[in-house]
């Protein structure tokens, strides 16, 4: 089955969370949302993996939870408010949960933040973003 | 006769809530944001709407992904706070109006527009932090709210101009409501923001300005942004400006822009809020 291209997928450092995101992130999702409950939060904090184990999603979601790694539970199909979820479960905030996302410490975020925030310019498509690294020295 | 009289944008984010809720809206970083909405609460007051129809989106919070409404209408007694992963919001409970959910629904579905109808839900951020915004810190709301809540979290959300229709078809339910009643109509979520991945903290003032105008002076060319382009230039989360259009169609074709406020940022969100009067002798 071949899966159609859309507009939306050269939007840079995002993931659209589209239908057949939505598909695949179904049980990633259900796990998120069961940090709804102050039990579950504790129970997952008690033993991850354990906890883990009543969803059915695949082990590199599984790895991705475990780890934190943001961006590939997004990739993977989460939504970024259900992500919300286990930042807040982790006593985080949003702001450091999306500080993460960015590579940027949490201060670095909110300094961009205060000052204005991240400016269109170089983020409107990928090929504009890969044009403004190639000119930034790394 | 009820008439929907006014019209109100709003941003919401879970930051604002926490900070009216642990008593920091008086920070440095708060503060500047909070002063804006000052003179929208004295508005709100002397205003005192009866009714507050509350278009807005619900963060996974009252809907999980077994289901997913398109528009979702709450016709229930009262709508408890959600517990969205942090316990749940220290406001008052949310009372809704059956009757009169009731009535817009049948109004609304023969006007072909096939809304969920909802008798539990709870409801999250996305409604309470624009109710503290414009109510402040009540032991129980002013007002009774009938909540619209809209899918903005899988794409595709409605398109602009379903959104306009829906504010259209919403005015004509209320205004054919035998009971004299003062409505105002919230339009939440927005302004530009993206919340996700590396491109997360986008913000385009310009954008938001543009479109604060052309709510007031034309509307018809905001009801035809594309979801893609809203993503493009304002974040991937700017595409609730969508709601926003439901308010607007439902003051008719003109209105006095009574208010606006701007301020980035709140968290990674650009706050964008405006009051717009309902012409209603056109």
């Amino acid at each position: 089955m071949k899966e159609q291209h859309h507009e939306y997928e050269d939007l840079p450092g995002t993931w659209v969370f589209d239908a057949q995101r939505a598909r695949k992130g179904y049980p990633l999702n259900n796990f998120f949302m069961s940090l709804m409950k102050e039990d579950n939060r504790k129970a997952f904090l008690a033993d991850e993996s354990n906890y883990l184990s009543q969803f059915k999603m695949s082990d590199a979601q599984r790895d991705a939870v475990l780890n934190r790694q943001w961006n590939t539970m997004l990739e993977l199909g989460g939504v970024v408010y259900c992500l919300a979820k286990l930042a807040f479960t982790d006593q985080h905030s949003y702001q450091y949960m999306a500080a993460e996302m960015t590579g940027m410490s949490e201060q670095e975020y909110v300094d961009m933040m205060l000052a204005g925030g991240r400016s269109v310019d170089g983020w409107r498509s990928k090929s504009e973003t890969k044009e403004n690294a190639q000119g930034d020295e790394v | 006769m009820a008439k929907i009289t006014a019209g109100i944008g709003c941003s919401h984010t879970p930051a604002i809530g926490a900070a009216v809720d642990l008593g920091k809206t008086d920070t440095d970083y708060w503060r500047p944001m909070f002063e804006g909405f000052e003179a929208s609460k004295k508005w709100m007051q002397e205003t005192a709407p009866d009714v507050v129809i509350m278009v807005y989106n619900d963060h996974n919070n009252a809907f999980d992904f077994k289901m997913i409404p398109t528009f979702a209408v709450g016709c229930a007694d009262e709508f408890p706070i959600a517990d969205e992963g942090w316990g749940a919001r220290p406001v008052p409970i949310v009372k809704g109006y059956p009757e009169l959910a009731a009535h817009i629904v049948q109004s609304v579905i023969l006007d072909e527009f096939d809304l969920t109808i909802v008798n539990e839900m709870e409801v999250d951020h996305g409604l309470t932090t624009p109710m503290s915004l414009m109510f402040g810190q009540p032991d129980a709301w002013p007002v009774r709210v009938i909540p619209i809540a809209v899918n903005v979290v899988q794409y595709p959300p409605p398109t602009g101009n379903r959104c306009y229709n829906l504010g259209k078809a919403l005015k004509k339910a209320v205004e054919s409501w035998d009971e004299d009643l003062n409505v105002a109509i919230f339009g939440t979520g927005g302004m530009s923001h993206q919340i996700q991945g590396p491109r997360a903290g986008l913000i385009n003032k310009e954008f938001d300005k543009n479109f604060l105008d052309d709510l007031s002076r034309d509307p018809e060319r905001l009801k035809d942004i594309a979801h893609l382009e809203y993503m493009r230039e304002a974040g991937a989360e700017a595409v609730e400006l969508v709601m926003w259009l439901v308010m607007r169609a439902a003051l008719g074709e003109k209105v006095d822009e009574v208010y606006r406020f701007y301020h980035v940022p709140a968290s990674s969100t650009g706050v964008g809020h405006i009051i717009l009067k309902a012409d209603n002798d056109e």
